[in-house]
């Protein structure tokens, strides 16, 4: 008995020695069921974009390269789910190395560190690295639009896995972890609720890098190449906006207030987006098109992504707006200019990424700007921040668009990422796959 | 008159196409088809391989007058072969053609071709 209370004192005084001040019990964090159960919807949510991304871009292309397209999203789910938890987790949210270049932390290495862990937000770290692995699925997987129909599987396969540990996790480090340059930089941060620059702007630049360097498919733009199935495309982007309720909302990682205002303004800004690109078809061709509406949603989708945890619903409506008109006169100027941007990845995930991140500024809640001020003691304009918002940008611009196309000659040079002619002419699915996907008689 | 009516691959459509615009035929009907040739196409279906037995080809059917004959094959030929020639690359057929009437004028012959 008395050598029970000798320990007990023992670890008393060692536990007051590694915290002094603070009983042990005190330190430890309880797990909100409510939150928890919140964020493990918003995990499958943002995973259900990954078959709607491949029902979108599918439906895109000709027929003989359904499955080939398709595969690049589901390739995305397969490969960067094993290298998200193996090393991806610990390169984006590990504290920082290199002079804050890039995460690192051993714990985090396969994920073995965090088995007991809960976070000050009352989840379990599982939870928090299991929906941010989502988005790290789906950034490389919208490059993909860009090069549509005529990159080699493999080639594609080592492209996504070196691009999402040295294009995506640094940039996700530097805009999301707590020591992140761009996380600390102004009065309270680059704003980027839910992946403008990590997700939209990353994946939109390396887009557009891609189409340049990779050259345009063979016949375009003279030959004109119809979309197979609109059909799936309208339900690709049904899925995507569904999917982005997990995708928004979940990223304020909590279950309250702003939760609620995080779901309201994306419902707002799709909405807006779609309508104004409608409006604008209408008014161009007197005709509006299912794949324009499907634009429009998705382009304002895009812009409200780093503004949905700052704005009011009359800023989702603008920027909304504001994407589906920026968008829209990309893909014109892109039809002038002769890039194949195949599935418009650039026009719409970089054009709308940028305008997201740069308006939001505009339209900042007044108790967002007081709270700032305060922080720094003193004023934060709008155009303090933006200035803040444009260094993001640009940092992200700038590394995501010169990495890329170190990558890409690499792959290019060794693997080979664009495809042989005769492989081009007679589709990815038999090509690349063996495989077709409609069966014999629809073929093109 | 002659009808020629070729089968080729699929992947040569698009080729086939151009040259035969380059040529000036451009009246010309376009069918999927499935057929037999001596080409084997081995497709994977969940790591078992199966041989179907027909295999998917393109169809063009090209209504000329004789003095094009010639050309339109030969654009074919050239443009619808891989490389030197493969198995698989298709035929053509000649056939006479004994009327052709154009629907909205009620020409018929030669000038409606």
């Amino acid at each position: 008995m008395s050598k029970r209370i000798l320990t007990t004192i023992f670890l008393l005084l060692v536990s007051s020695l590694f915290h002094p001040g603070i009983a042990h019990a005190a330190s430890e964090v309880a797990t909100d069921t409510g939150i928890t159960s919140w964020m493990l919807t918003s995990t499958a949510l943002v995973l259900l974009m990954v078959p709607g991304l491949a029902m979108f871009y599918g439906g895109l292309v000709r027929t003989k390269n359904v499955i080939g397209t398709m595969m690049h999203s589901f390739a995305a789910m397969v490969i960067i789910g094993v290298i998200w938890p193996l090393v991806g987790y610990a390169l984006s949210f590990g504290p920082g190395v290199f002079g804050g270049f890039i995460g690192w932390d051993n714990k985090y290495f396969m994920l073995q560190g965090i088995d007991e862990s809960i976070m000050p937000t009352h989840i379990p770290e599982y939870v928090f690295a299991m929906f941010q692995g989502k988005f790290a699925i789906i950034t490389p997987a919208l490059i993909a639009g860009a090069f549509a129909e005529r990159v080699n599987f493999k080639g594609y396969a080592v492209f996504i896995a070196l691009w999402s540990i040295f294009v995506y996790s640094p940039i996700c480090h530097w805009v999301w972890a707590t020591d992140g340059f761009l996380f600390n930089l102004g009065a309270a941060g680059a704003i980027d609720f839910a992946g403008g620059t990590v997700v939209h702007i990353s994946s939109g630049i390396t887009a557009l890098v891609a189409a340049l360097y990779l050259g345009k498919r063979r016949g375009y733009p003279n030959n004109v190449m119809q979309p197979n199935n609109l059909v799936m495309t309208l339900i690709g982007a049904g899925l995507l906006w569904v999917g982005w309720f997990g995708f928004n909302a979940g990223s304020a990682i909590a279950s309250n207030l702003a939760t609620a205002r995080a779901l309201t303004v994306t419902q707002v800004a799709a909405a807006a987006g779609a309508f104004t690109w409608m409006i604008i078809e209408i008014f161009q061709h007197g005709k509006a098109t299912s794949l324009g509406v499907a634009s429009g949603i998705l382009a304002g989708l895009v812009a409200i992504t780093p503004a949905a945890g700052v704005v009011q619903p009359s800023g989702a409506f603008a920027l909304g707006a504001l994407a589906a008109v920026f968008c829209y006169s990309a893909i014109l100027i892109k039809n002038k200019l002769g890039y194949d941007d195949s599935l418009d990845a650039f026009g719409v995930h970089g054009v709308g990424g940028i305008v997201g991140a740069l308006a939001l500024v505009f339209f900042i809640r007044p108790s967002w700007m007081a709270e700032a001020a305060a922080k720094v003691g003193g004023m934060w304009t709008v155009w303090q921040q933006l200035g803040v918002q444009a260094t993001a940008v640009g940092v992200t611009v700038f590394y995501a668009g010169f990495v890329s196309f170190i990558l890409l000659f690499l792959v290019e040079k060794t693997i080979g990422l664009r495809i042989n002619e005769n492989d081009e002419m007679s589709g990815l699915d038999h090509s690349m796959h063996g495989e077709h996907g409609y069966g014999l008689i629809n073929l093109n | 008159m002659k009808l020629i009516t070729a089968i080729i691959q699929p992947d040569r459509l698009d080729h086939v196409r151009e040259a035969l615009i380059q040529a000036d035929i451009t009246r010309i009907t376009v069918s999927r088809v499935t057929g037999h040739g001596r080409q084997e196409d081995i497709e994977i279906y969940r790591g078992q391989k199966i041989a179907p037995n027909l295999i998917p080809k393109i169809r063009i059917d090209i209504a000329v007058n004789n003095e094009f004959v010639d050309i339109t094959v030969d654009t074919i030929i050239q443009s619808a072969s891989h490389g030197a020639g493969e198995i698989g690359d298709g035929k053509i057929f000649i056939t006479p053609l004994e009327e052709c009437v154009r629907i909205r004028t009620r020409e018929r012959g030669g000038k409606a071709i």
